[in-house]
């Protein structure tokens, strides 16, 4: 019972207490770059959490074996078998979206968010709670992603998930969806979640004190 | 003659109006996270200079006599990131020996630059676009000069912002972001001059 | 209140934000006038809604901010004047209004308030704009006074090649409200250089640096002064304090540059218009400018003159 609960709180880790994109700022090129939509921003997503669970899972199993000088090429070797699994299968399932996001599927090789799990947690836990950290990091990602492609997709484009929202009338503000765009979004996006989290932090420590 | 004003071009090209950072995105890790001052930030600048001049050169060896020939190109990715890997240790223990004052410099930044995507996307972007060898060293050097300008204007500015009343919550990454985004709007007026 | 400026060389006496606003304002005004009386009723709407808008958000912000409300320092009332000035008369009024605030909110506010913003917010939600709503900031209106007839969408002035330098000198052109009329942009320039508000360095090493590259670049270099944002640029954009560097030849720098990036989009680039990011692209370069060419200590070197 307490192991699966464990694991649950292992998986909400990276859900929304240490979420990669808004708490730890890891993965900021991908993040910039393909959230133009909604729909990238679920690939990309999607492609790093297979990346960060499998990798996760295989670093945990040979944790043991791997010499601890030689971890970091090794770790990078087992994320760019993934990668080029991942770079593979997109290429003969999905052509449009792998055209979409084009350079950086390769690049998720040099995603800070999994070589920064495979050093901190999968090196040193069982394999079943490291895939577990790796799918709360990977939907934590995702997530931030696909909402962060949404806010760009609806203000740029007047449209989500390619649906139209806004109706004929809007015109869309071009530059959300350009490389400025990209920054000052994530940037506002990451002013408002410190506000927030700070607000909630406050009232906590408000119920605390009061508590006490 | 022709040539050397192609090569101009493509310098003002990779530099200006496809900067690294401020169009394609690739680099952002360390240009977020190492540009608070002129200096390191300079230094940085220097380091993925010289690491992603001679990761093109040996990239494009790689891959044009190795992986091609074998046809094994759908491991470029792997291949890539170990030349970097390799790169980046060899360089690192070569300036320890012959320049210590280079490697004092430079030294904490270059275990840094094996992760930074600026090398692999080079890399890669030098495939892509099937540059022969001249223009994938060069496409190496200019795009790494643009992520040097990019960087050290950035320093310059969150230096000024050092004693600006930001918002609390804007502290930090959001703000530089802010920044980047804005500064990301006047690379814009590069657009189109090649 | 007082600015971080006071120790900029050429503001040798404490003069309140107020009163510097309040003379930017006056300077102002003829290139206002002269758009409202060249462009009609739209163009008076378009500096309205924008100067009311800046106002607005600047107030907004500082009440959500918990900060004093200091929209009597006038900054947000010039700032959303000069924006108005660089929008076409036929601007839809949503488009100001979401100029005015991103300049006061994003390019100013966020980065600390009056004094600490690295950008001039005009020219940074001008830019924001062209970026976002290309259509509408590049159709321009032929000024209705001369011609009577209704405006007419027309090409850019700079595409506009062919027009007389008299029409250009006098404003009878295409263009965004405040640009075109050059006499109500040097009266304004002189009432700005008689009040002591700015120094004749940046605005004329400014006009002087673009007319030497778009001579080199094969243009008409008189032509490519008096055309386009060129001389509004270099009176009331390219001499913000905040923004520019604070040394004499910092100054110099900051102004030949802008002059060399304009020449350069306007020639080479896609965009027929450069001053915008001419002046960005450089207030970016100040800090570094400001910190490689250090302030020199008065009394110490000879050619450190209190303007």
């Amino acid at each position: 019972m307490s192991e699966k609960k464990n694991l649950g709180k292992v998986l909400f880790n990276g859900i929304i207490p240490e979420n990669p994109t808004f708490r730890l700022v890891l993965g900021t090129c991908p993040t910039l770059a393909v959230t133009t939509s909604a729909l990238n921003g679920l690939g990309m997503g999607a492609a790093a959490t297979f990346v960060l669970v499998c990798s996760n899972v295989v670093v945990s199993l040979l944790r043991n074996f791997i010499p601890d000088k030689v971890r970091i090429p090794a770790f990078i070797v087992i994320i760019c078998t993934f990668v080029t699994m991942i770079q593979l299968l997109m290429q003969a399932f999905v052509p449009a979206l792998y055209e979409a996001l084009g350079i950086f599927i390769p690049l998720i090789v040099v995603n800070c968010i999994i070589l920064a799990r495979a050093e901190a947690f999968a090196s040193k836990n069982a394999p079943l709670s490291s895939a577990a950290d790796g799918l709360g990091m990977g939907i934590g990602f995702t997530l931030s992603l696909t909402i962060m492609g949404a806010i760009r997709e609806l203000i740029g484009g007047g449209t989500v998930f390619g649906m139209n929202v806004l109706g004929a009338s809007y015109e869309p503000m071009l530059l959300i969806v350009l490389a400025s765009g990209g920054f000052l979004t994530y940037g506002l996006l990451l002013g408002l979640f410190n506000l927030i989290v700070k607000k909630i932090e406050a009232k906590k420590a408000g119920k605390e004190a009061g508590a006490a | 003659m022709n040539e050397i004003v192609n090569i101009l071009l493509f310098m003002v090209s990779c530099i200006l109006t496809n900067n690294f950072i401020f169009s394609r995105f690739l680099g952002c890790c360390p240009f977020l996270g190492v540009s608070s001052k002129v200096g390191t930030s300079v230094s940085m600048g220097l380091a993925v200079t010289f690491v992603m001049t001679i990761a093109s050169f040996f990239c494009y060896m790689i891959y044009n006599w190795l992986l091609v020939p074998l046809g094994l190109t759908f491991m470029s990715t792997i291949a890539f990131i170990l030349v970097i890997a390799a790169l980046v240790q060899f360089v690192e223990m070569f300036l320890k020996k012959s320049s210590p004052t280079l490697y004092s410099a430079l030294g904490i930044y270059l275990p840094l630059i094996t992760t930074n995507c600026a090398v692999l996307g080079v890399a890669t972007l030098n495939v892509n676009n099937a540059y022969n060898m001249l223009y994938a060293v060069l496409n190496g050097t200019f795009s790494a000069l643009g992520f040097l300008l990019a960087i050290v204007l950035m320093a310059g500015v969150r230096e000024r912002l050092e004693s600006s009343k930001i918002p609390a919550c804007m502290k930090g990454f959001p703000i530089t972001l802010v920044a980047a985004g804005l500064m990301a709007v006047a690379f814009m007026g590069f657009s189109g001059l090649v | 209140m007082t600015l971080r400026l006071s120790s900029a060389p050429h503001v040798h006496s404490p003069v309140t934000t107020q009163r510097l606003m309040l003379y930017v304002l006056i300077s102002l005004l003829p290139t206002a006038a002269f758009g409202v009386y060249a462009f009609g009723i739209p163009a008076l709407t378009v500096l309205l809604i924008s100067m009311a808008s800046a106002v607005l958000a600047e107030a907004i912000w500082q009440k959500i901010a918990k900060q004093p409300i200091r929209v009597n320092d006038l900054s947000a009332l010039v700032t959303g004047l000069i924006l108005g000035l660089n929008l076409p008369a036929n601007a839809p009024w949503w488009m100001a209004m979401i100029g005015s605030a991103f300049a006061i909110i994003i390019v100013k506010q966020l980065f600390g308030g009056l004094g600490d913003n690295f950008l001039n917010p005009a020219m940074a939600a001008r830019a924001v704009l062209l970026a976002s709503w290309p259509v509408h900031m590049t159709t321009y209106v032929a000024p209705t006074f001369f011609s009577g007839a209704d405006a007419v969408a027309t090409a850019t002035p700079l595409v506009l090649k062919n027009s007389a330098l008299m029409d250009l000198f006098l404003g009878n052109v295409p263009g965004t409200i405040g640009e075109v009329s050059k006499i109500a942009i040097l009266l304004g320039f002189l009432f700005l250089l008689v009040t002591g508000t700015v120094t004749w360095r940046i605005p004329v090493v400014m006009v002087g640096s673009v007319f030497l590259f778009s001579w080199l670049f094969g243009a008409d270099p008189v032509m490519a002064i008096l055309s386009g944002g060129v001389l509004f640029g270099a009176v009331f954009m390219a001499t913000d304090y905040v923004t520019s560097p604070i040394t004499p030849w910092g100054q110099v720098i900051y102004a030949f540059g802008i002059g060399l990036i304009i020449s350069l989009i306007r020639q080479f680039g896609a965009y027929p218009e450069g001053v915008t990011y001419g002046i960005l692209l450089m207030n970016i370069v100040s800090p570094l400018i400001d910190r490689f060419l250090p302030r020199k200590i008065y009394g110490h070197h000879k050619e450190a003159k209190k303007a």
